[in-house]
């Protein structure tokens, strides 16, 4: 009996161990586990992580496309194997990416979101330096690349990118008497009162989720601002009054009231009480978001091909009034966009892959396909929705076009600065908090 | 405990039994004794070696971790090493705006006010849990601790929010008191204005609406620690008194709530430290809100170093939760609780 607790005992105590050491074991240095040339025929097997998920009716165009573009890639290279993990965006930007480089044993291509994220992870030395291997590419894509570059180096590809702007329901225009698209504050703001008469909900934002009513201050901090002022925001210079002003604008904006009642409980995508669900259901006017709203706003619909016909022929976008006065060119516009990076360590095959994403047959399959607007210039023509071809206008009629402002910044600065203009809209904060909340930030990094 | 004490006596040193006249025990005996100890402590430290293992590695670890890192500036994407070593700025920071003249305005908005904010909204719920939760929870239990039709079936009902995980449980409230939700019309068809700005928007109100919630939740499990301490109340001294002429009340007074006094006490303990802690539903109802409306101190804690990626910072503040959990922790368990353990102990 004694022999056998004994025997128990030493069963115990050798678990635990193997328990404990096989969690303390990290990743060896296997020196066959560097960067492989990929070259020739040896097999190669590349990892990688977007974020392509199916949606609430199941579908997923996105991860669909990625799924063929993939297979193409490896029937013209035999001997490369691409293995695909899909990550809902939240976890694979905030959770998955960051354990996963960490670690040390991160996927060899992922999502990458450019800005100030990204030039953290490149001074971390996690990313491949793309500049000389894929400098054809990144010559053809031109200034589309801008976000994904740090320090005059090239760590991602974009495949994606569109401007913001205003969209908005035809019919309620029509109702409140509203013939042409605001191009002014100050037609913007008469549109409001018009749509107020008429009692409809003018503007819809989703301020719970702070980032959608952050891109109003943005805007106004583009229009208050010069471009080389916005451009030194990345080396974190606040000192220009510009920032006071923006917030000012907003206080002014707010003040005539253009937003549905208690906006700072609104989400901006989830449900029909949401921004988005109020713009889709007739509920609100008008809202300000990025390209990706073509794609939320359907998906309040019964997902029937006339039920979404009906909605894109009454949606419309024009882009963001300019504000008239400050130190920034009008016309100046924030957009944003999606690309790919390669793991430092990624065999060089994964630069390849990126080029082949990039290139003109796949960037137009995928606004075809998807319905996205892509960067290669030579895909433009397959944009085929009226309001898509206009939003790719727009870009391309902007001054310049300045990456989200908290992207660029990154998640402390630019989640500061969010959480400043939060308060703004949250009605106890002033024009100064937004500009507090980055100095302190900034002195954090 | 005398029979025990005997015993224990009987396995004292085996000199003093020789010495006091008795059979000296045998050596084949002693040295069965000696390997009984012997065996005694191997298996202790056998079958406990896995747990503090596993608690130096998943506990005491990490809460270093923790302390070093809030010392630097990091981002938790470079390498700590790499890391630069800044003291205690991120306390200072957090509890009086840093002590870099420059900043210190800046921090004092964005990182002092919000951390305090927060640290108020644990300190409010503390204090209502003891002034509302314990009463109401304490009296439904004394009401609810006879027997009627149905008794079972309301404990249940009683307990069910409990067992609900927080998150489905925060998910749900957050439509609830939605701006358009039932909380919403219900107030309004009874004449009253519902908060401006939502329910847990208003600056007002927010934390109120998180209380009403953890109420909903934890009155449950209370009520049903309360129960079961009356359960074992006897049933004689509640039917002396009865005789003796006592009321309801008296005898609720004088015998019930004295006799569970062990049981309310590990219960303020458990509230306390769970106040302290609370997380998991705050975050879920939008994070503690645009401007940290219900915020507490561990959402607080996540927002600034989880979301911003400020890991030091977030350490810093991570400590403090710990030490202020950790102080009253021990001041309760010398305090309160020693009582309970030192009757316990007359009790034997």
């Amino acid at each position: 009996m004694a022999h056998m607790r004994r025997m128990a005992a030493f069963a115990a105590i050798a678990a635990s161990t193997a328990l404990v050491l096989a969690a303390c074991s990290e990743p060896s240095d296997d020196p066959t586990g560097g960067p492989t040339t990929g070259a020739n025929d040896e097999p190669v097997t590349l990892t990688w992580w977007h974020n392509g998920v199916a949606g609430d009716s199941g579908e997923n165009t996105l991860g669909d496309y990625w799924d063929k573009v993939a297979a193409d890639f490896m029937a013209e290279h035999t001997n490369v194997t691409i293995e695909i993990e899909q990550i809902q965006n939240e976890d694979l930007q905030r959770t998955r990416i960051p354990t996963a480089l960490q670690s040390g044993d991160a996927p060899d291509i992922f999502q990458q979101w450019g800005g100030g994220e990204m030039a953290a992870q490149a001074e971390a030395g996690y990313l491949m330096d793309l500049s000389d291997t894929l400098s054809d590419t990144i010559s053809t894509l031109g200034g589309a690349v801008g976000p994904w570059q740090s320090d005059g180096k090239t760590y991602g590809l974009p495949f994606q990118f569109a401007v913001e702007g205003i969209w908005y329901r035809k019919s309620l225009f029509e109702q409140a008497g509203i013939t042409a698209e605001p191009t002014t504050m100050d037609e913007l703001g008469a549109a409001v009162e018009a749509l107020k008469a008429a009692n409809i909900t003018p503007i819809a934002v989703g301020a719970a989720d702070k980032w959608p009513s952050a891109h109003w201050w943005y805007n106004f901090a583009l229009q208050a601002c010069s471009q080389d002022t916005i451009k030194n925001m990345g080396s974190f210079d606040f000192t220009d009054p510009c920032f006071v002003q923006a917030g000012e604008d907003l206080e002014a904006f707010l003040a005539t009231e253009p937003f549905q009642a208690d906006f700072t409980s609104t989400v901006a995508q989830t449900g029909a009480t949401s921004s988005a669900g109020m713009v889709a259901n007739g509920n609100a006017a008008m809202e300000l978001m990025g390209q990706w709203n073509y794609f939320v706003y359907q998906g309040f619909t019964d997902g029937s091909d006339e039920a979404i016909q009906a909605l894109l022929d009454d949606l419309d976008w024009f882009p963001m009034p300019g504000v008239g006065g400050g130190a920034g060119d009008p016309t100046a516009a924030l957009g944003g966009g999606d690309g790919f990076s390669c793991y430092v360590d990624a065999p060089a095959v994964c630069a390849d892959f990126l080029a082949y994403i990039a290139s003109d047959d796949v960037q137009r399959g995928f606004a075809e396909t998807v319905g996205g607007l892509p960067v290669n210039p030579n895909a433009t023509d397959a944009v085929s929705s009226p309001v898509n071809q206009e939003i790719a206008q727009a870009a391309s009629n902007a001054a310049y076009v300045q990456l989200w402002l908290d992207t660029d910044l990154g998640p402390n600065v630019g989640g500061a600065l969010n959480d400043g203009i939060a308060t703004i809209f949250g009605g106890t904060g002033t024009a100064q908090n937004p500009v507090d909340a980055m100095v302190a930030a900034a002195a954090t990094e | 405990m005398t029979t025990m004490e005997t015993s224990g006596k009987g396995r004292g040193p085996v000199g003093d039994a020789s010495s006091a006249g008795l059979r000296p025990a045998s050596p084949d005996i002693m040295a069965a004794r000696r390997q009984d100890q012997r065996r005694k402590w191997t298996e202790i430290a056998l079958f406990t070696s896995p747990a503090l293992l596993l608690f130096a590695l998943f506990v005491v670890f990490p809460v270093i971790s923790a302390a070093r890192y809030s010392l630097y500036k990091w981002n938790g994407v470079k390498a700590f090493s790499e890391a630069e070593f800044i003291g205690f700025e991120n306390y200072a920071r957090a509890l009086w705006g840093g002590n870099d003249p420059a900043t210190q305005g800046a921090f004092r908005s964005a990182y002092t006010e919000p951390f305090w904010q927060a640290m108020g909204h644990n300190l409010l719920i503390i204090v209502a849990s003891m002034a509302i939760q314990l009463p109401l929870a304490l009296l439904i239990a004394l009401v609810l601790n006879r027997k009627f039709p149905g008794r079972s079936i309301v404990r249940v009902i009683i307990f069910a929010p409990y067992v609900i995980s927080e998150v489905i449980a925060g998910v749900m409230w957050f439509i609830i008191f939605d701006p358009n939700g039932i909380a919403t019309q219900f107030v309004e068809s009874i004449g009253l204005h519902p908060p401006e700005g939502g329910w847990f928007e208003s600056q007002q109100w927010g934390i109120w609406t998180v209380f009403f919630i953890v109420t909903w939740k934890y009155l449950g499990l209370a009520i049903i620690l309360f129960l079961a301490g009356l359960s074992g109340v006897s049933q004689e001294l509640q039917e002396a008194a009865a005789i003796d002429g006592a009321s309801w009340w008296q005898i609720q007074r004088r015998i019930n709530i004295p006799l569970i006094g062990p049981t309310i006490r590990i219960w303020v303990f458990l509230s306390l430290i769970g106040s302290i802690q609370l997380f998991d539903m705050v975050w879920v109802l939008n994070r503690g809100g645009t401007q940290g409306q219900y915020a507490t101190i561990a959402t607080f804690m996540m927002q600034y170093g989880f979301l911003r990626k400020d890991v030091g910072f977030g350490s810093a503040v991570a400590v403090i939760m710990f030490l202020i959990s950790l102080l009253v922790a021990i001041g309760y368990m010398l305090t309160v609780l020693r009582r309970d353990n030192d009757n316990s102990e007359l009790a034997r």
